[in-house]
């Protein structure tokens, strides 16, 4: 199957990537190909098969719900492109 | 000692022990041959030596302590120099993952399979080049650059743990940390001929790995020999609290005793196929019948839907990745780009991810999106159990699975060109092992005609990784592929 310039604009917005038009032709080929050499598994049959989401066996061990030392602010902030009194500071969502 | 890079790790370990080298000289004579050889090959985007230095002095005090009193008992790890593929965080030493969107990120925290091999005393080399988020066969998708291959340095040494694997292959270190979502530690074991343990999902912890595929994710290591790889498996397996998805069981001891005598070893049709190199057959099945030599029973079996691993990890992979790397927004850590909120997403993004990267995000996004959920994501998952299944069966009748690593040697530098699909076609052995959650080993087997190593892995059921070490330790004791080294000038 073709995906369309129009298809690859659209995933594109959804993933949050900016493309140039160069980059959208590229992708709209290269992903035709891999979606095409993927069609074969539509000609399995699955109809009685259960899907796999993970390899782990259930119902995964969990930790004792206490309260322990957690990771500092001042450290947790210090990756940031940009902080202020101790938040991430992002541009404006809203104009005053 | 004249070059202790040329050491094992057990070797390494031993002469550490007798004090015949220390841990500051051994890690020196690294730090050295890296500065002489990696300018050629490019293996480490990062060198730590001041840390090194004083994790190797601290190993020295702990190895004089243990002579003072001989019944203190040290793991073989203590002072040995590693390097650690940078998808792996250490506290405040620059994690890349081969991208430049985390350019300058420095860990608050480090991974706890690297601070459970600290704790066992290993000293950190450095971080070492990878495919960006770890996505490639090649490392050619680095935002840094390519490694390449010491064997010969026009080719590629595999990926995506090629920088750790070509490390270890020139001698730069005694091991490396890599990890394996679809064969990255495998396939470059095998095309730079040293030996790669990608364990059970959820055998080593999660936690501090910079996620890529979470239901494929696994934390390895590479070495001279199975043997060298056992007290890595050790130091770093076992349940974390802080990785749900790691296994509660128990670790069972590693017993090498290259006893392989009613070893029941299955070999899979469906890995021998058109298109493969003869000179990577030929190898495996003379490696195969080295081990019925040894007392092994060999058997043909069949895994039916081998050649569906390919389409079905190509959408769960990318699928997991698109969630993942939505992180990726350029407001707590990385970089940042766009003026505004509304272009500060796009742009950051768009900008700072490389070709692979978006490619794979766009492929798991469309997969996930709605009208071609089912059709894509959700029939990915259900041949996913066709697959895992095909494993239940085969270990009903065997105890490991032997097959080539890849169809080929190492390829040529820029030889996959700009067509992802030919360089997916590169992962086509090793992507099962992920998709069912298996342990598998790679080791080398023999040379093509171009000196190139050719690699073979075993598989095993889900936690048996000490069967898996035992049998391919047990071809190592009998065979010397694995001590080969590539020859290598200065550049």
């Amino acid at each position: 199957m073709a995906l369309t310039i129009d298809e690859v604009r659209h995933i594109a917005r959804l993933a949050r990537l900016r493309l140039t038009p160069e980059e959208e032709r590229r992708y709209a080929e290269q992903l035709s190909a891999i979606l095409d050499y993927a069609a074969r598994l539509s000609q399995v049959d699955t109809s009685a098969i259960s899907p796999t989401a993970t390899v782990s066996p259930f119902p995964a061990p969990l930790r004792p719900d206490v309260i322990q030392p957690s990771l500092p602010q001042r450290r947790a902030l210090a990756n940031a492109p940009a902080a202020e009194g101790g938040l991430f500071r992002v541009p404006p969502v809203l104009e005053s | 000692m004249s070059n202790p890079t040329a050491l094992t790790l057990l070797q390494a370990a031993a002469a550490l022990r007798a004090g015949e080298v220390s841990s500051a000289e051994l890690t020196r004579a690294c730090l050295d041959r890296i500065a002489a050889l990696d300018g050629g090959l490019h293996a480490f985007l990062t060198v730590t030596p001041e840390m090194a230095e004083a994790q190797a002095a601290e190993a020295d005090r702990r190895l004089a302590e243990a002579r003072r009193s001989p019944s203190t008992a040290l793991p073989p790890t203590v002072g040995i120099p590693i390097a650690v593929k940078d998808v792996l965080c250490l506290r405040d030493v620059p994690a890349t993952a081969g991208s430049r969107i985390l350019e300058g990120f420095r860990p608050p925290y480090p991974a706890t399979a690297v601070a459970r091999l600290l704790e066992a005393g290993v000293v950190i080399l450095g971080k070492t080049n990878t495919d960006e988020f770890a996505m490639g066969s090649s490392t050619e998708n680095s935002a840094y650059g390519v490694t390449h291959n010491p064997w010969d340095v026009s080719r590629v040494p595999g990926g995506s743990s090629g920088g750790s694997a070509a490390a270890v292959a020139a001698g730069l270190c005694c091991a490396a940390l890599g990890t394996d979502t679809g064969g990255s530690v495998r396939q470059p074991a095998a095309f730079c001929g040293v030996t790669g343990l990608k364990p059970s999902y959820g055998r080593v912890s999660r936690y501090g790995l910079i996620a890529f595929g979470s239901s494929l994710d696994t934390v390895g290591a590479l070495a001279h020999s199975a043997a060298d790889l056992v007290p890595l498996y050790l130091g770093m397996a076992g349940h974390d609290p802080r990785d749900s998805t790691s296994a509660p069981d128990p670790v069972p001891p590693v017993t090498l005793d290259g006893d392989v005598r009613g070893l029941r070893v299955g070999v899979p049709v469906e890995y021998f196929i058109e298109g493969m190199q003869p000179v990577v057959e030929k190898a495996v099945r003379e490696a195969v019948e080295v081990l019925a030599w040894l007392g092994a029973q060999v058997k043909t079996i069949h895994l039916p839907h081998t050649d569906l691993a390919l389409p079905v990890y190509y959408l769960i992979a990318p699928a997991e990745a698109s969630a993942n790397l939505a992180r990726y927004d350029g407001v707590r850590f990385g970089l940042r780009r766009g003026e505004d909120l509304a272009t500060q997403y796009l742009a950051t993004r768009g900008e700072l991810f490389g070709p692979e990267v978006k490619r794979r995000i766009m492929l798991g996004t469309y997969a996930l999106s709605a009208g071609y959920y089912d059709a894509y994501y959700g029939q990915a998952q259900k041949a996913r159990t066709l697959i895992r299944q095909d494993f239940d069966r085969a270990f009903a009748e065997v105890d490991v699975i032997a097959c080539p690593v890849a169809p080929t040697t190492a390829f040529g530098i820029g030889q996959h060109g700009d067509d992802p699909l030919s360089m997916y076609l590169e992962d086509v052995f090793t992507l099962p092992a992920n998709l069912a959650g298996l342990p598998a080993v790679a080791f080398p087997v023999g040379f093509d005609a171009d000196g190139l190593p050719v690699g073979m892995q075993l598989h095993a059921p889900r936690l048996a990784e000490a069967e898996l070490l035992r049998a391919a330790d047990a071809y190592q004791r009998v065979t010397d592929w694995h001590t080969r080294r590539p020859q290598l000038q200065a550049a």
